[in-house]
């Protein structure tokens, strides 16, 4: 619910700064994954029925009337203000010199486990900061903000995904410096975050042994796109039915280049690969 | 259930498009590797369009077919399933065609 003008599905954005960070804690903002009437988007395009010498993309195109109905060719992209908007975020982060990671998995795989021992091992060596997203409280967003990063909490409410309206909303609050990571940590899902470009640099999915081996064929549109997948909880392996080779060779099925690595966020088995990953991608400061 | 939002962006392109106009069909392309259920678009659209210019609109959804290459063997296929896959076995393969989803056109009152 929308505390400015009462609209349903508007996600709450919520600036929780690291702790060695002088902003104000806690404060609310509101961020919508949706243009509220009251914001007035100016459009340049109008309807009209005479010919033009070439093609204008600001123009619609009316077919004759039929009837008392007439057809409108808009042939445009569903997602198209979506994909503009992470195109924009990608040009800034570029500009700025940050990088911007996606981690996505089913709930309780371990994203929240893993950014608190990222932020906490690599204080000092690498400037991260986290979108949080989650459905509802600002529990996840608390944990790594204990763990030393700072971090700007989005709670979806009804929706089951970050969009790149709110990540933008997001990176505006938390106005990560040059040289920094921003990783967007999305709500728990394997379907949904699969269809929205958040205007990141890479994706990073992780699948954990106390899940099914076959989630790569399971969920192709994710495993597909992802640049890394972290196989978390290794320690948990001789206690659990998870075939780490027929995750590969899943993986293998529905991606190609996809790197693997297994690591287990609890114990910090492993964890250097993903640390290392990180360190390569992390840009140059900006002067 | 991204197919709610997917909706709502529907909406929110049509209206955005033709502010104030009496849309009285709304045809959308589906394609089969865009990730996006089309009955799941159905049961949406009428709790979407509610109290919008889209109201009472008729729906019409085409779903094309998945069309990929194979980039080791060079064949074109038609994927089975989600999986793309290429009969030879190779899952190194580019989308030629399938990936959309897109408003094609609207009827106007």
């Amino acid at each position: 619910m929308c505390a400015t003008c009462g609209c349903s599905g508007g996600a709450v954005l919520q600036l929780l700064p690291a702790a060695h960070d002088h902003r104000h804690s806690g404060d609310r903002e509101h961020v919508s994954s949706h243009d509220h009437s009251h914001d007035h988007v100016s459009s340049r395009e109008h309807e009209h029925d005479h010919d033009h010498g070439q093609d204008d993309p600001g123009h619609i195109h009316i077919q004759g009337p039929a009837d008392n109905e007439r057809t409108v060719i808009l042939q445009q992209k569903v997602l198209a203000k979506n994909d503009e908007i992470a195109e924009r975020t990608r040009s800034w982060l570029r500009a700025r010199g940050v990088l911007a990671v996606n981690l996505m998995s089913s709930p309780g795989a371990g994203k929240t486990t893993l950014l608190e021992r990222t932020a906490r091992e690599l204080a000092g060596k690498l400037r991260l900061s986290v979108i949080e997203g989650d459905q509802e409280t600002a529990l996840d967003g608390r944990r790594i903000q204990a763990a030393g990063a700072a971090v700007v909490q989005i709670n979806t409410g009804a929706g089951c995904h970050l969009d790149a309206a709110m990540v933008a909303e997001g990176l505006r609050a938390l106005d990560p410096p040059s040289g920094s990571i921003v990783v967007i940590e999305n709500v728990g899902n394997l379907v949904c975050p699969a269809l929205f470009d958040l205007g990141e640099e890479a994706k990073v999915v992780i699948s954990s042994v106390t899940e099914g081996a076959d989630k790569p064929v399971k969920y192709p549109n994710m495993f597909r796109q992802a640049d890394l997948v972290l196989v978390n909880k290794t320690d948990l392996l001789p206690y659990v039915d998870f075939d780490v080779r027929s995750h590969a060779a899943d993986l293998r099925r529905v991606s190609p280049t996809a790197l693997m690595v297994q690591l287990s966020a609890t114990t910090g088995e492993g964890i250097q690969a993903w640390y290392d990953w990180l360190r390569r991608r992390a840009p140059a400061p900006h002067e | 259930m991204h197919e709610l939002a997917i909706t709502e962006g529907v909406v929110e392109a049509v209206t955005g498009r033709l502010p104030g106009s009496k849309i009285t069909c709304v045809r959308l392309e589906i394609g089969a590797l865009s990730g996006v259920v089309a009955d799941s678009v159905r049961f949406c659209f009428d709790l979407v369009t509610e109290g919008t210019d889209l109201q009472g609109a008729r729906l019409e959804i085409t779903e094309p077919a998945g069309r990929c290459k194979c980039r080791v063997c060079g064949s074109e296929f038609e994927p089975d399933g989600p999986i793309l896959l290429c009969p030879c076995g190779s899952a190194d393969i580019s989308v030629l065609n399938g990936q959309d989803l897109k408003i094609t056109s609207v009827l106007v009152a």
